[in-house]
């Protein structure tokens, strides 16, 4: 068939109309060709014989008459071994290869292989004769610490395929053809280990959806124990500019328990990725013992880069997470940031010149955020293994102000929400998590009744700071006092964690369950002390020990030390009965 | 292709439009005497931005299309000169046409950034010690109008230790340019200067070119080698501007009138700074005002995004609280072993300082500490915060001893005991 030609017909920046002979479909891509160069781009609405495309690219140049080459393909990442460890663009350029090609700057037009044209070692877990539907395996490939499957493609269709011939075990080119499949109406197909799904699809070659019921641990206390994240659930991280959102991903990205994280850099600073370049490959997963960026693949849009790919970064990043679900792997999205997303839509759709939503963004913001973060989940595979895909996105509002579309669009759709406040991160208290303001719907590694418990005494602590701030300290109960001081205690010592301190960094779950334990006993206690300034000093010792006690590897002799110490004091001057 | 076209169909702000064929997107055209830009296309219908306003553009004005984009001459002859928004000299000295480049090039590939790791000393101690710069960082200067932000910058161009200033002035007073001009001159400083400079009586699309036309400068220089520092006031005067055009062209404003891009449009110019590896650097310090010391205002937020820290001025000097450089602790842990602690130390004491100044003006009686802390708050103030004060590092630390042991025992300073044994100041202690 031959492909549908077009020809420009106006500009306006990133936006390009064309006009058209013949069949084109919604979202698919089309290539404009403006001198030798061309540029990438994706149909986004036609009208008669009219199409609107998003180009991905500057489109300084272009002019009236250019010839645009539809491909008849929707907007498609590559998947085949070899993603990990990469660095793309939002259209899965490699950006190594291509700094390695065009020099510092970033070429407009260039588009490189996304997976590297490298040699595996294949085995062959399937027959001449199987029957395998789209998204079974029938070989494996070693990638890294992981084995990666390769499966039948998941856009074939969702029949069973007999297996006609399969390559033995042995060393392949990944774009080799290694298999060939026939379907029951006899149409034969060839397979290699790479290929192509449209970004916008959910990946659904699975038996079943599960519910969310395990907890994803972050080793970051006031996650895991107050505000947890489930594995295949979703959860937000909106927050004013430095207040420390991009801190908080980089640590979850750095102890999440999962097999794989994907990082969205999402018209952010380019300065944050570079420190993830260079910092990963040195930091050491504990998990594996393997390197942290043998587990990483980063999709990079950055501020500067065109604003029309960011949106497909998100996407991209998406559809590589579900490609490593399939393989049951426990894969961890983090985007940073949905709000420089969320206006890139807003930015092409007034150049659509659409009726604008609230602060200009489109109407449709909230159903495409909803479908977002919908593709996380955990999911029963047909070969009865378990994958997820968990998905936390941050958002940054305007003025820091939670009340913005995007901001309560996400709200709406996330299983947990992590607000970071300015007022704890000027007070230098992180991670600047609001722990009264933010809310998980999913279970935690402690149980619900004694997290309830705590999250009451930090309630009653705050309401009686207000209070002190009007009366002063003298128009203060001590019992108040001490409930006032209970409360500090719970967030200079648990809640705040320090992300410089080697043991503090990463708290594992026992640890915390022990500490949390002991700190339950302190919170929940009736104390004999006569005077606001012993209660003070009290709580000031206490502090003092538990700080000590977190710094300190469980190892270490002073661990016990400092439990013990932390037991004695208690026992000094609790209210017996 | 220079045909000449003579009928323009639609006048609306600085917008022309004007029906023609074979024209290419953002390229240059001549419209009367003055340049314009292609901003849209639709069929044969062209619309041109008019950089020197549409004011007095006839019906029959001829447009000249250059085939071209709007570039910008590069060479050594920069140096010392000062440009208009459109590249036309200001000064009075020869037009520059060699060597042109494109202004608004594509960004670096991040995987050819490397981590920032050298400081720039600026004599200023409120940046050097507490908010180092860094070669590559972009920072803006927050600043409520009538803070002395110009007076600051120009000293910081007169005493950075960079190769080559290039300063992007956007909307200023006419007194303003005439400031940067004389001081720079007096101050020898102007040899190694080239400025773009767009005064509040130019043209409003002029204003929307400086950052572009200085950035795309001073990444040539940066790829030659030279570590080149670009100040650029005032970025919400550029907002402002492009403000001006969206709403010309009929877009969907978002907030407070801002287009919906304004987040891209100031991005894609803060992050042309770089380091160039094997080659030179570019660092941005760009003035932002703050309409009403509003730090939520959608120019301050959405720079605040964007940017890695930032300096709040006020009442005259750089506030030290507000003030951030993310970049600091990449450079100063390699300078003196004291710099860290000494500045967390002065800054506590400081803070403390406002504390006991808040209970004496409420009448509450001062302890012996207070008293101390408010003989230590004056003289940080008036040897370490006044922005005149022009000093290297070393002796900027030096003096934050010597200020803490005119005030302070050793031990109420709350500095580890073996640094107070290497650095505290002997003389005073007999």
């Amino acid at each position: 068939m031959a492909k549908t030609i077009g020809h420009v017909a106006g500009v306006n920046g990133n936006l390009v109309t064309v006009t058209f002979d013949g069949a084109i479909s919604k979202n698919e891509v089309a290539f404009v060709k403006t001198g030798d160069t061309m540029l990438k781009g994706e149909v986004i609405r036609v009208n008669g014989s009219k199409a609107s495309m998003q180009v991905y690219e500057m489109t300084n140049g272009i002019q009236v008459g250019d010839e645009v080459e539809f491909t008849g393909e929707l907007m498609s990442v590559e998947l085949g071994p070899g993603l990990l460890t990469q660095i793309y663009d939002g259209l899965q350029n490699p950006l190594p290869s291509l700094a390695e090609k065009c020099g510092f700057f970033l070429q407009r037009g260039v588009y490189l292989d996304p997976i590297p044209n490298k040699d595996w070692e294949f085995t062959p877990t399937a027959k001449v004769g199987d029957k395998l539907r789209p998204g079974d395996a029938f070989g494996t490939v070693p990638e890294g610490i992981f084995t990666h499957k390769i499966m039948i493609p998941f856009g074939f269709d969702d029949v069973e395929w007999t297996v006609t011939s399969i390559a033995d075990k042995g060393k392949y080119n990944v774009r080799d053809n290694i298999a060939t499949v026939k379907s029951p109406k006899g149409e034969e197909k060839k397979l290699t280990m790479v290929f192509s799904w449209p970004v916008k699809k959910a990946v659904n070659c699975y038996d079943e959806r599960l519910r969310p019921d395990e907890t994803l641990i972050m080793k970051i206390r006031i996650i895991d124990t107050f505000l947890p994240v489930a594995k295949g659930g979703t959860f937000c991280v909106p927050g004013p500019f430095g207040a420390g959102k991009t801190v908080l991903q980089h640590m979850e990205s750095r102890n999440a328990d999962v097999d794989i994280v994907i990082i969205a850099a999402c018209g952010e600073r380019a300065g944050e990725v570079v420190e993830v370049l260079k910092e990963f490959p040195e930091l050491i997963d504990p998990k594996t013992g393997r390197s942290l960026i043998e587990r990483t693949i980063i999709i990079c849009n950055t501020s500067s880069m065109p604003v029309a790919a960011r949106e497909a970064s998100v996407y991209t990043a998406i559809t590589m997470a579900e490609y490593y679900r399939q393989m049951g792997l426990n894969v961890l999205l983090l985007a940073d940031s949905t709000s420089r997303w969320a206006q890139a839509m807003r930015e092409m759709s007034g150049r659509l010149e659409e009726i604008p939503g609230e602060e200009a963004f489109p109407a449709y913001l909230e159903s495409v955020i909803a479908a977002f973060y919908e593709r996380a989940g955990k999911v029963r595979l047909h070969d009865g293994s378990i994958g997820s895909v968990t998905i936390g996105g941050t958002v940054s509002p305007a003025g820091g102000n939670f009340e913005e579309p995007v901001t309560q669009a996400t709200l709406k759709v996330v299983g947990a929400f992590h607000g970071l406040s300015r007022e704890r991160s000027d007070a230098r208290k992180y991670p600047a998590i609001h722990p009264l303001d933010s809310w998980s719907k999913y279970k935690g590694i402690i149980d619900q009744k004694l997290v309830n418990n705590a999250r009451n005494v930090l309630f009653k602590s705050n309401e009686i700071n207000q209070m002190m701030k009007v009366v002063g300290e003298e128009g203060t109960s001590v019992e108040d006092y001490i409930e006032y001081q209970k409360g500090e205690l719970l967030d200079a010592v648990y809640l705040q964690q320090n992300s410089f301190d080697l043991v503090d960094a990463a708290v594992p779950p026992e640890r915390q369950k022990t500490e949390f334990d002991l700190l339950y006993k302190v919170l929940m206690a009736k104390f004999d002390i006569e005077s606001k300034k012993e209660v003070r000093a009290f709580f000031n010792e206490m502090r003092q020990k538990f700080l000590d006690w977190n710094s300190v590897q469980i190892s270490d002799e002073r661990y016990a030390k400092y439990e013990k110490e932390i037991n004695d004091l208690f026992k000094s001057k609790v209210k017996e009965g | 292709m220079n045909k000449v076209y003579t009928k323009i169909e639609s006048i609306v702000g600085n917008v022309i439009t004007v029906r023609a064929e074979g024209v290419k997107y953002n390229d240059l055209a001549m419209v009367g005497k003055s340049y314009a830009n292609v901003i849209k296309l639709d069929g044969d219908l062209v619309s041109l931005q008019v950089f020197a306003g549409a004011q007095g553009v006839k019906t029959d004005d001829p447009v000249r299309f250059l085939g071209v984009p709007m570039r910008v001459s590069f060479s050594e002859n920069l140096l010392g000169r000062v440009f208009d928004g459109s590249g036309k000299p200001r000064d009075n000295g020869p037009e520059l046409d060699e060597n042109m480049v494109e202004i608004g090039g594509p960004s670096v590939n991040p995987a050819k950034r490397i981590v920032p790791k050298n400081l720039i000393r600026t004599g200023i101690p409120m940046i050097d010690v507490f908010n180092t710069l860094v070669e590559s960082q972009k920072l803006p200067i927050f600043s409520v109008s009538g803070e002395p932000y110009n007076e600051l910058l120009a000293r910081i161009a007169m005493q950075a230790e960079v190769d080559l200033i290039i300063l992007g002035g956007m909307g200023l007073k006419y007194d303003d340019y005439l400031f940067f001009r004389d001081t720079l001159e007096q101050s020898g400083a102007m040899s190694r200067t080239i400025m773009f400079i767009h005064t509040a009586s130019d043209p409003t699309v002029e204003c929307t070119m400086i950052p572009d036309m200085s950035l795309a400068v001073g990444e040539r220089f940066a790829l030659e080698g030279k570590k080149v520092l670009v100040l650029l006031t005032d970025m919400t005067n550029f907002a402002d501007a492009l403000k001006e055009t969206a709403i010309t062209m009929e877009q969907v404003p978002s907030n407070r009138g801002y287009p919906g891009d304004l987040y891209s449009s100031l991005a894609s110019r803060y992050e042309k700074a770089v380091d160039f590896e094997g080659a030179g650097s570019l660092t941005i310090l760009a003035v932002t005002t703050m309409p009403g010391d509003d730090v939520t205002h959608p120019v301050p937020d959405n720079t605040g995004y964007i940017t890695e820290g930032q300096y709040y001025l006020k009442n005259g000097h750089i506030e030290p609280f507000g003030s951030l450089s993310r970049l600091k602790q990449n450079v100063n842990k390699d300078t003196r072993n004291d710099h860290r602690a000494l500045m967390d130390g002065l800054i506590k004491l400081y803070s403390a300082y406002r504390e006991s100044l808040e209970k004496k003006s409420m009448g509450f009686m001062m302890t012996e500490w207070d008293e101390k802390l408010l003989k230590f708050g004056q003289l940080f103030e008036s040897k370490l915060m006044d922005l005149s004060v022009n000093i290297p590092l070393e002796e900027a630390l030096d003096l934050g001893w010597e200020i803490l042991a005119e005030c302070f025992e050793p031990n109420e300073t709350g500095l580890r005991s073996e640094l107070i044994a290497q650095r505290w100041p002997k003389k005073l202690e007999a």
